[in-house]
């Protein structure tokens, strides 16, 4: 281990742990915001969600590497473009995430909408004062599991020629040269435990009411 | 996907060449069945007892669950490259990333399904008399079975993902034909390799999901149980 | 006042669940709906505020068809209490209670004030505002329930077994508090029970339906009692008392 390596690449490391940032937080953004109206659907009609939940499922089966390589191929975009990478994890968030609000919308208690619609509120306030608020848990934990594996995953996109911290272990490969490939490693696991701790807080402030023991 | 993109698809699957030879589609996936099924199996012989073991006594289960969640932040590649680059390029170093990688999810799995088992059967068990191993080996592991699977089904994914990678460190298997199709420009070798990993990790993983279904479905009395733990699949247990 | 005219509902199964109810609710009054399970007290009860639509027949409240209102606009001005209470988890108590209120526009001063003035009146300690339900008793949450049925002071108050999933104690108390209030309120109160004592001791009129949605009989309780329309009802007074 050569450590001094480290302060006089600075800016390729942080470059690299920029551009992961970016790369992992984008496809969470982009898969929860999607997530939300094909997992009410999967919810609201039997028939949507026989259909949605196993096609989340397929897509979530298949490896990461096939689907960066599969989906600008079915696209029609360029392989080695970064916003493949981009995609092919929004996609797999979307897929992990349809299901965590299709169930998390199944378990609100029935009597809790029966008397939100007795109350006279109509079905789009009840959704969002009601319904959604009381799915945040569920999609909380959904959503750590997705940012996680996701941080973990961008830097397989390296070996398409995608940037993050994945630069740092094909380099290290090349030049045979492990403490690049550790410092990307460390940097990983310290950006997957800071995202899944901010997760929990966020958690915790957006859904107070679980807080409280009973 | 352009129609000629397609048509490359199908006529690189249609020519023999590509059938035979070490770099033939059969060899690939029976190198990359060989080291997936290695790692998952030293994987099974190890962590299935020790979670059979911590579900009984209940001891360590809290480490269990961590440790699952955790090692979900560890990069699959560059665990690989770091192993590789301190123990060279060979089976051994390949075998212990993917080991590092499909044990959590076996022991998470094991762990739940025993945890899981109605205490009240447990409670009868030794009422009647049984010792304690034979309370884990008669009556919690076969109750526990569909969620051992559950741990097994997302460890065999792992595998299969990850040994597809190990193509990067010049190893065989599916990956093959990404990193080469990548070298040699040749697009069309990369999305017959992305499509023939995508496949196998579905036929793993149909196969699996069937067993388990199966197995669920001798044991229906845990059921109920069992469905309130959905919970697992976000320890990394697929369900 | 309340009034059925030849009211019927008949689910898309065949099953016949109130069959030409006709029947009208005085105001001001608390009116039990009594009888056995699936005898379509609850159905009834629940196509006043629309929860339910009628197969035929009309319903009116103080003389106007339900039917020519917005579902939502009609519910804000009907409270309706049912037995799993149904509040919000998400919801502080204080939130809870003035959910209707904040509906109908009220300013946030306004509901947080009106919950308060309605937790004193339902019994509920001031210090409980700002807690969420999952930290009250069963009793409590039942207050809750009615004082949110109460808020934003509506003339008829729905209530469907709203005492029956706590134990015969705090049943009690909460069949007294519930007397209270309306001594003090003067509410249109429509109330479901399948409980011949419940119906006895909160009614001034009480109906009896039979099986199949069929009112047996409508009359004061000590009428009921007494002279029984006919063999079902006699056999289900009978067991007053018990």
């Amino acid at each position: 281990m050569i450590w001094d390596w480290i302060p006089r690449n600075q800016p390729l490391i942080l470059g690299a742990l920029g551009e992961h940032v970016v790369l992992s937080a984008l496809p969470v953004l982009i898969g929860l915001v999607l997530a939300i109206p094909l997992g009410w659907l999967a919810n609201r009609f039997p028939a949507a969600r026989a259909l949605l939940i196993p096609a989340a499922g397929v897509i979530y089966t298949v490896p990461s590497l096939a689907l960066f390589v599969l989906l600008p191929v079915i696209l029609g975009t360029k392989i080695l473009d970064p916003a493949n990478v981009v995609v092919a994890l929004a996609v797999y968030t979307l897929a992990l995430l349809v299901r965590a609000v299709a169930d998390a919308l199944a378990a609100v208690p029935r009597s809790v909408i029966l008397s939100a619609t007795a109350m006279g509120f109509r079905p789009p306030r009840r959704f969002l004062a009601v319904e959604l608020p009381l799915a945040v848990p569920v999609l909380v934990a959904g959503l750590r599991v997705a940012t996680v594996s996701n941080i973990s995953l961008v830097s397989v996109g390296a070996l398409i020629g995608v940037g993050g911290l994945g630069r740092l272990f094909t380099d290290g490969f090349e030049r045979n040269f492990p403490t690049e490939v550790v410092v990307g490693i460390v940097l990983s696991i310290l950006l997957a435990a800071l995202a899944d701790a901010s997760l929990i807080g966020l958690g915790r402030v957006a859904a107070p009411w679980t807080r409280v023991a009973s | 996907m352009d129609s000629g993109g397609v048509m490359n698809l199908f006529s690189w699957f249609a020519d023999p060449a590509h059938w035979t030879g070490p770099g033939g589609i059969p060899t690939r996936v029976a190198e990359h069945l060989s080291y997936s099924g290695l790692a998952l199996l030293i994987g099974v012989v190890i962590a299935i007892p020790v979670g059979a073991l911590i579900g009984h006594t209940g001891r360590g289960g809290f480490l269990v669950v961590g440790l699952a969640n955790a090692l979900r932040a560890l990069p699959d590649l560059g665990l690989l490259i770091l192993l590789v680059l301190l123990i060279g390029i060979n089976l051994v170093s390949v075998q212990l990333a993917l080991l590092v990688l499909a044990i959590p999810p076996l022991l998470a799995g094991t762990y739940s399904g025993v945890r899981n088992v109605d205490p009240a059967v447990v409670d009868a068990a030794r009422g009647v008399g049984m010792r304690e191993h034979q309370v884990l080996l008669a009556v919690e592991l076969p109750i526990a079975l569909p969620l051992v699977l559950g741990g097994l089904r997302t460890a065999a994914l792992q595998v299969v993902a990850t040994t597809a990678i190990a193509a990067y460190v010049s190893y065989g298997g599916l990956g093959r034909y990404l990193i080469d199709g990548q070298r040699e420009h040749d697009y069309t070798q990369m999305a017959a390799g992305a499509v023939l990993i995508a496949v196998l990790a579905l036929v793993v993983e149909g196969l699996l999901a069937s067993v388990q279904r199966l197995l669920g479905l001798r044991t229906a009395g845990n059921r109920a149980k069992l469905g309130g733990r959905s919970r697992s699949e976000f320890v990394g247990v697929r369900s | 006042m309340i009034e059925f005219r030849g009211v019927t509902k008949r689910f898309a199964d065949g099953t016949v669940a109130v069959r030409e109810l006709d029947l009208v609710v005085d105001s001001g009054a608390i009116t039990v709906l009594v009888g056995p399970s699936g005898c379509g007290k609850t159905t009834s009860l629940r196509m006043v505020n629309r929860m339910v639509e009628p197969t035929s027949g009309r319903i009116l409240i103080d003389g106007e068809d339900v039917s020519d209102k917005d579902p939502a606009l009609l519910r804000r001005r009907i409270g309706y209490v049912i037995q799993q209470v149904g509040l919000f988890p998400h919801r502080s108590v204080e939130h809870n209670i003035a959910t209707v209120p904040l509906l109908l526009g009220w300013d946030r001063k306004r509901a947080r004030q009106c919950a308060a003035e309605l937790m004193e009146l339902v019994g509920l300690d001031a210090s409980l505002a700002k807690r969420y339900p999952a930290q009250l008793s069963g009793g409590q949450q039942q207050r809750v329930g009615v004082a949110r049925a109460l808020a934003a002071d509506p003339p008829v108050l729905l209530m469907d077994e709203p005492f029956s999933a706590v134990d015969p104690v705090v049943r009690e108390s909460l069949q007294d508090e519930l007397l209270r209030l309306q001594s003090e309120l003067g509410k249109t109160i429509l109330f479901v029970t399948h409980d011949i004592n419940e119906a006895v001791k909160l009614g001034e009129k009480v109906a009896v339906f039979r099986a199949g949605g069929v009112l047996a009989q409508y009359d004061e309780p000590g009428a009921v009692l007494q002279s029984p329309a006919d063999e079902f009802v006699a056999s289900f007074v009978r067991r007053a008392g018990s």
